[in-house]
């Protein structure tokens, strides 16, 4: 009995480290590729459009949505303590740190993270990537790098937008709908939130959650079993294992770097 | 060159020099593949020679395909040597192999056309990729190897808009776009309608008389490839059985027999059926 359970952590283990170092080889081809020609500049235009643009609409609701109840929230919290002035400090901070690029990371790995995951596991699954290794192009230079490339710009920019809108939306909650002044509003989130510290580190996190996501989601596509049951567990895999690594790293990084 | 006879092919396949003899392209050595601890073929042997048109028949899940994907090296034998156009394919990285696949061309059994982009930029995929043609000399191309499949007018379409068959001859086009030395074709004539068996038998066939084309074929279409095989390859049991049309027409191996006799026509008709 006991044997069987040494037995058995020691084949996760193996399994484990087999998978790190696949991924390991995964991340080098793609950054292999990227950084030496062809740049495929269209194929990356494209997959910006799609995770990007077509994200838009989902990101830009969601943050104001976010934004008005953080507004709403905080004006509550802050008034117990007499401290409703604060509120454009508590919302930009909130939002700017933590909120922006953790909320706008799993709202992309729920719409484009998934479907770039199934898109790669169908094409497996139908042979398109057995047919590009037959014509001497490398499926990781011509499907992979533009998707995970093209994640890795669109986050940041996704982030952004969600941040205007969430305080936009805290705004019009704070100051049309409670009452908090225009001008106090506007001045707290000014002196509270600074370049070096939270802006830049908002977009080192959504960076990294966007590299996290386009390796996670490729990866999960590339290696899915070629039958429909495989391309349904790699959309859903990309969904958890990408979600659980982003809040993860979440910690890391502002336990590392106080962002 | 000789026509291919089923003793001096096994005398050439179970040669073990390290090159393939001149009269093969391809050749099999005791390649031995399992999927799952089921064994597909153990040491199977046999050899495809070049310039000529040989076909690969055998019952579903004999590992037709599966032979087509060994050769191209999309799939890695349990052991055993392959050896395509002098290279052995088996002891290749991935790397080593597109230098090898740039001389093979091959037509899936579903297209693997890319769903994501019109028929005209799946046929002009290796041209783009592998030369410095202009967009003007790449479109006369692939619009000459459309109208050559039978498919004109189809460039502006997505594949989803085409049925299996035109997929197919689409996939054939993007196949045969750069003249490869070398085609694989997995069941070019399943779901086609009479008419187009024989555009494409003699699409194939001009391709191999006109360019030398070494072409591989999968089919279950006995008709077509008695026409047009210069040598047929039965793969029964794991075992490959090699002979010219006319030596299997005749051959006493009841496994063969039995395969070529069930599309005979001589079987009376059901009672009470339409005469």
């Amino acid at each position: 009995m006991r044997l069987a359970a040494i037995e058995t952590l020691g084949f996760r283990t193996v399994t484990f480290v087999t998978h790190l170092g696949r991924i390991a080889a995964f991340v080098g081809s793609i950054f292999v590729h990227s950084v030496r020609p062809p740049w495929r500049v269209r194929r990356l235009v494209g997959e910006v459009f799609d995770i990007g643009v077509l994200s838009l609409a989902i990101v830009c609701l969601s943050g104001a949505t976010v934004g008005a109840v953080l507004g709403l929230q905080g004006y509550t919290t802050l008034s117990r303590f007499g401290a409703a002035n604060s509120l454009g400090a508590v919302v930009g901070l909130s939002l700017v740190r933590e909120l922006g690029p953790v909320l706008t990371a799993l709202l992309v790995t729920g719409r484009a993270g998934s479907a770039m995951a199934a898109e790669i596991a169908s094409m497996l699954t139908t042979e398109q990537l057995d047919g590009l290794r037959m014509m001497s192009i490398d499926p990781v230079d011509f499907v992979v790098k533009p998707k995970a490339l093209a994640m890795l710009i669109s986050m940041p920019m996704l982030n952004a937008l969600f941040i205007c809108f969430a305080l936009f939306g805290g705004y019009v909650v704070g100051v049309k709908l409670l009452g908090v002044d225009g001008g106090t509003y506007i001045t707290s989130m000014e002196n509270a939130i600074t370049w070096e510290d939270d802006v830049a580190g908002t977009l080192l996190k959504s960076f990294i959650f966007g590299a996290l996501v386009g390796v996670i989601a490729t990866y999960r596509g590339y290696t899915a079993t070629p039958t429909s049951a495989g391309v349904s567990a790699a959309t859903t895999g990309t969904v958890v294992v990408a979600s659980v690594t982003i809040l993860l790293f979440d910690y890391v990084i502002t336990a590392l770097w106080g962002v | 060159m000789s026509e291919p006879s089923v003793a001096n092919l096994c005398a050439r396949t179970e040669s073990k020099s390290s090159r393939v003899s001149p009269e093969l392209r391809i050749l099999l050595e005791d390649v031995h593949l399992s999927f799952g601890g089921r064994p597909v073929y153990s040491k199977l042997s046999c050899g495809f020679p070049r310039g000529k048109i040989s076909v690969l028949m055998g019952g579903s899940g004999s590992g037709k395909s599966t032979l087509l994907r060994l050769v191209a090296g999309l799939v890695r034998p349990d052991s055993g040597r392959i050896l395509v156009a002098d290279e052995d394919v088996t002891e290749l990285s991935e790397r080593e192999l597109y230098r090898v696949r740039e001389r093979i061309g091959m037509l899936f059994q579903h297209g693997a056309l890319l769903d994501s982009m019109t028929i005209f930029d799946n046929v002009a995929l290796p041209l783009r990729e592998h030369t410095e043609l202009s967009e003007r000399d790449i479109a006369a191309e692939v619009s000459r190897r459309l109208t050559a499949v039978g498919l004109p007018d189809t460039e502006a379409l997505m594949p989803r808009q085409l049925s299996g068959g035109m997929l197919r001859r689409a996939a054939l086009a993007r196949a045969i776009i750069s003249d490869p030395e070398i085609v694989l074709c997995d069941e070019p004539f399943s779901g086609l309608d009479p008419l187009n068996v024989r555009r494409i038998e003699r699409l194939l066939v001009e391709l191999n008389e006109r360019l030398g084309i070494t072409l591989v074929i999968t089919s279950h279409h006995i008709p077509s490839s008695l026409r047009m095989a210069d040598l047929i390859t039965f793969l029964v049991e794991g075992e490959a059985i090699s002979g010219t049309p006319a030596e299997l027409r005749v051959s006493t191996d009841k496994r063969v027999r039995e395969f070529l006799d069930a599309e005979r026509d001589d079987e009376p008709a059901r009672p009470g059926a339409p005469t």
